[in-house]
């Protein structure tokens, strides 16, 4: 369990990552899809994105609406721009999805993620690590003698900055939850 | 309303839909459904003898009839062998309801007898897929699954309907009251990329109009508008296989078939026009040859009902999202107020520089006095049956390709073949589904000596329920389309594409209760084809072709359009190695 190895879902790099990525200018684009929460509709999603070969750098998803069954999920997946037209187009035509939003191009949006990270250590390493969670203002949600876990929120790259400086001061685990996004605005 | 049983639902659920044909196998997950078919007449259940046979009856039943085909099956094994018909009519857009039984909702995931996860293995080979876990929510269910079914671009579903959920009672939701969900695809298209297309047909000076089955889902109506607009525009017209019919073959202005065996002056035509009109096709790989040598000049206009069709493999100047009738409609409407303008002059040249590469006369072979040419068989075929109400089915390989290439469609709804997918086995039990919706007419299908075998089983429905259907084998002893393949790219190496140990085609036909024909003269072929349009019953015709013939014209993969192979090229080193991994 070193988290200086887990990559899948937590990276830019992606769980499906079956294209040659020098074949054309790739973008990563954050997809919001509104779907009926039926059995299955997750696995329809992501079957989608397998089968035919589209990367999947992150995924969230939950029910939004308990009256109205629907739940959000948040895909952020990169692609040519060809590519991202036909992952739109595809997920168009599940039939528990509503509606498909790509916030990468409707204007801006605000994207955050969560994450625990669990820091091993004692003495400077220690009081240096509690030290930069004040800094990226980062909750402390468990704590021992000899470890702490830390509750991040904010933008991928947040995460991805803080956990770099909490590796060499005795990172041990990380959970990250992958990204909820969001227009700004009445948009 | 009193209550019914699940079982009963999903008989009444099937009449409100106007059903009068379920092609199915039963077993032991829907005895119960079996039970109430038994005691109605409405509903006429067809026993196949392979759940594939199934899925491939009702394809050819909605292909020939325009309606939805219904497919009733066992859980487990009945379900996973109705997978290959599904993803084929997944692949060709036709409308298909699979019913599948289910083990009893609390042993799901018990690894029950015959349990299989028929939603998950169905997931990417249906339109959509349902679980019915409440018997309440059933007959609505079914409603809703033929909305998705035959709505926006048709394609396969599938209902699982446990068993205990079949015994269970609860009140029958009528079609009329059903909620069909928000599943409801654009039908109108968007007037203003419809007049942005016109303007461009109306400058056109070396136009194609690329029809596609799309056309043919789209109802009679749309083959009527496309006629119309052939017609008033003068436009030359070539279609995909899966068009064949929507223009007749004896229109003036068809081409033939495009693509990979298309006609050279199609083919040709698509790569050097300045303007092309895509009616519900796709560019499929088989149309396209190579993509960034397609038609590299002309401004293109592209028809679909479905969104994802549109810039998936070729990129075009205007796209109209909508039901090809509809459209077609409007872009005629728009043309005549706009004073029904083309580039006639141009048009007319355009014309005539095709007219000189239908003059190569690329379908041309050489023939035999000794030995029936595949080509001349298909030829007399079309001679002796063109004038019956005729319609041919399938199977998959160099037949299919002659068949498209030498018989003549004059109607949609008349062709029915395994286009996307490329099922062998597809076309017997296609032609017994066409048969039982159309009990007086012709029904023939082309096939090949191992394509045949691959679903034979079938002509035991064809005997049981009296379906007159003829069984065009064009017998090479060869696996023909993959032969060619091998002597084309893989060093003339036949690895297993001879078809050892064949059986004797007439004892089969007799040992099933049929009519069997043998003919290996091409001077007995005609009194033998006559023979077998006589006989009042179903027929295996072994008609013993020559065994090396190749398919042609061919546009090896990997190639263009203009670099077509014909009958008389040397095929020496003609698909280079980039080509060769494409299928």
């Amino acid at each position: 369990m070193n988290a200086l190895h887990i990559q899948k879902g937590s990276s830019r790099k992606s769980a499906y990552d079956l294209k040659n990525p020098l074949d054309e200018m790739l973008e990563t684009h954050t997809l919001t899809i509104l779907v009926d929460n039926e059995a299955g509709v997750l696995a329809r999603v992501i079957g989608l994105f397998s089968g035919r070969g589209y990367n999947i750098d992150s995924l969230t998803v939950a029910e939004t609406d308990a009256e109205g069954h629907k739940s959000r999920i948040t895909i952020v997946t990169t692609g040519t721009p060809a590519v991202i037209e036909q992952i739109k187009a595809q997920l168009g035509l599940i039939i528990p999805v509503y509606e498909v939003n790509d916030l990468t191009v409707e204007g801006p949006s605000v994207e955050r993620e969560m994450a625990l990270l669990k820091v091993a250590g004692s003495g400077d390493k220690r009081v240096e690590a509690m030290r930069l969670a004040d800094i990226f203002r980062v909750n402390v949600v468990d704590s021992t003698l000899e470890s702490f876990v830390f509750e991040i929120t904010g933008t991928p790259e947040k995460i991805d900055a803080f956990t770099d400086l909490m590796r060499p001061l005795g990172l041990t685990d990380i959970a990250r939850t992958g990204v909820a996004a969001m227009a700004r605005g009445l948009g | 309303m009193s209550e019914m049983t699940g079982a009963k639902i999903v008989i009444e659920a099937l009449k409100d839909q106007g059903v009068d044909t379920v092609f199915g196998y039963p077993g032991g997950a829907v005895l119960p459904i079996y039970d109430e078919l038994f005691q109605q007449n409405e509903i006429r259940h067809i026993l196949v003898r392979h759940e594939q046979g199934a899925t491939h009856a009702a394809e050819g039943y909605a292909r020939s009839t325009g309606k939805p085909g219904v497919v009733l099956v066992t859980s487990g094994p009945g379900a996973t062998n109705a997978v290959t018909g599904m993803t084929d009519a997944l692949m060709d857009s036709i409308p298909m309801i699979v019913l599948s039984g289910q083990v009893p909702t609390f042993m799901i995931g018990n690894d029950a007898f015959q349990e299989a996860d028929t939603i998950g293995i169905t997931r990417p080979c249906s339109k959509h897929n349902w679980l019915v876990k409440d018997t309440a929510d059933l007959a609505a269910t079914i409603h809703q699954a033929f909305h998705v079914a035959t709505s926006g671009r048709p394609g396969p579903v599938l209902v699982d309907i446990p068993k205990d959920v079949q015994f269970a009672s609860a009140k029958y939701t009528p079609k009329a009251k059903a909620h069909k969900g928000h599943y409801n695809p654009q039908v109108k298209g968007d007037i203003d990329a419809i007049t942005q297309a016109v303007i461009a047909l109306e400058k056109a000076k070396r136009p194609i109009i690329y029809s596609g089955g799309g056309v043919i889902n789209s109802g009679t109506g749309a083959s009527q508008l496309l006629r119309e607009l052939v017609a008033s525009t003068n436009f030359p017209i070539t279609s995909t296989l899966m068009g064949l019919g929507a223009y007749p073959a004896s229109g003036e202005n068809w081409l033939g078939m495009l693509g990979m065996h298309g006609t050279y002056e199609a083919n040709n035509a698509m790569h050097d026009c300045d303007f092309m009109l895509c009616v519900g096709a796709r560019f499929d790989d088989r149309i396209t040859g190579r993509t960034d040598a397609f038609s590299p000049n002309s401004y293109k206009v592209h028809i679909d009902i479905d969104p994802s069709s549109i810039n998936k493999i070729i990129r075009v100047d205007t796209a109209i999202i909508g039901d090809i009738g509809h459209v077609l409609e409007d872009i005629l409407k728009v043309w005549k107020s706009r004073g029904r303008k083309t580039n006639s002059v141009a048009v007319k040249d355009w014309l005539a520089e095709i007219e000189g590469w239908r003059n190569v006369d690329c379908l041309k072979y050489r023939n035999s006095d000794s030995i029936i040419k595949p080509q001349y068989a298909l030829q007399r075929l079309e001679a002796l049956t063109k004038n019956h109400d005729r319609y041919i089915t399938t199977e998959v390989g160099q037949h299919q390709m002659w068949a498209a290439q030498f018989l003549g469609f004059e109607d949609p709804n008349r062709f029915m073949t395994s286009g996307g997918l490329g099922t062998m086995g597809y076309g017997l039990p296609a032609s017994v589904g066409v048969q039982i919706a159309h009990p007086d007419a012709l029904v023939i299908n082309v096939a090949g000596d191992a394509s045949f075998l691959m679903n034979m089983q079938e002509m035991g429905t064809a005997v049981q329920y009296k379906a007159p259907v003829k069984q065009f084998i064009m017998n090479n002893e060869r696996l023909g389309m993959v032969r060619q393949w091998q002597q084309l790219l893989h060093g003339e190496r036949y690895s297993s594409t001879w078809s050892e140990a064949l059986p004797d085609f007439v004892k089969l036909a007799e040992a099933f209760g049929a009519k069997g024909i043998r003919v290996d003269n091409p001077s007995d072929l005609d009194d033998a084809i006559l023979e077998m349009i006589d006989h009042d019953g179903p027929v295996i015709m072994d008609c013993l072709i020559e065994k090396h013939e190749n398919c042609f014209p061919m546009i090896p993969s990997g190639k263009a359009h203009n670099e077509m192979l014909m009958g008389d090229d040397s095929t020496e080193g003609a698909i280079d190695s980039s080509g060769s991994v494409m299928v």
